[in-house]
């Protein structure tokens, strides 16, 4: 597992036209992993009848309301959890 | 940023969310569990459920309700890997 507890991540900025699971809303901004789940088959590959190996590890992924979404009218900030797969991290600063 | 049609959250809108319970048809509860029938036998995997409803054209993704964007997905599923073959729901369904 490459990224750690509490350490800074960016989602890659990256158009992808077939089945994944990062949301557009996600894509570019700055997060923080919360939590190291564990590997599952890929759904990118396993999507289109493959076995979806290598397992790839997931993460859960925190972000704040204001990096999400800066303008949006909302009394004070919350955090947003989404589980992201590791070849949508990038390191964060 | 290039979009899928499903792919809508964070999106603005001024409706208001309905967050009221529904009773599901019968049809509904059917189609749930011939999901979870062809994934036990290996037909079509949860991945290849959701590709499939993804790969709905837009004007029939809005048009269609959750289940039957689920029978959409399973349908062309099924054709794509020669399970089913083109146009044979329809003939069966015709009787």
């Amino acid at each position: 597992m490459s990224y750690r507890v509490g350490e800074p991540v960016t989602i890659a900025d990256r158009a992808h036209r077939g089945h994944h699971r990062t949301p557009a809303y996600l894509k570019g901004k700055p997060g923080r992993v919360e939590r190291v789940h564990a590997a599952f088959r890929n759904p990118e590959t396993r999507a289109y009848g493959d076995d979806g190996l290598p397992r790839m590890p997931l993460y859960l992924v925190s972000f704040a309301r204001s990096d999400l979404w800066p303008g949006a009218r909302a009394s004070g900030d919350h955090r947003v959890y989404v589980d992201v797969f590791e070849h949508w991290l990038e390191e964060g600063k | 940023m290039e979009r899928g049609v499903h792919d809508r959250g964070g999106l603005p809108t001024e409706e208001r969310i309905d967050r009221r319970e529904h009773a599901l048809e019968d049809w509904e509860v059917l189609t749930d569990a011939l999901a979870g029938a062809l994934a036990r036998r290996g037909l079509v995997n949860v991945d290849e459920l959701r590709r499939g409803i993804e790969s709905i054209p837009p004007v029939e993704y809005e048009r269609a309700s959750y289940y039957e964007r689920w029978l959409l997905s399973i349908e062309s599923i099924l054709s794509e890997k020669g399970v089913l073959a083109a146009g044979e729901l329809d003939r069966r369904a015709a009787g």
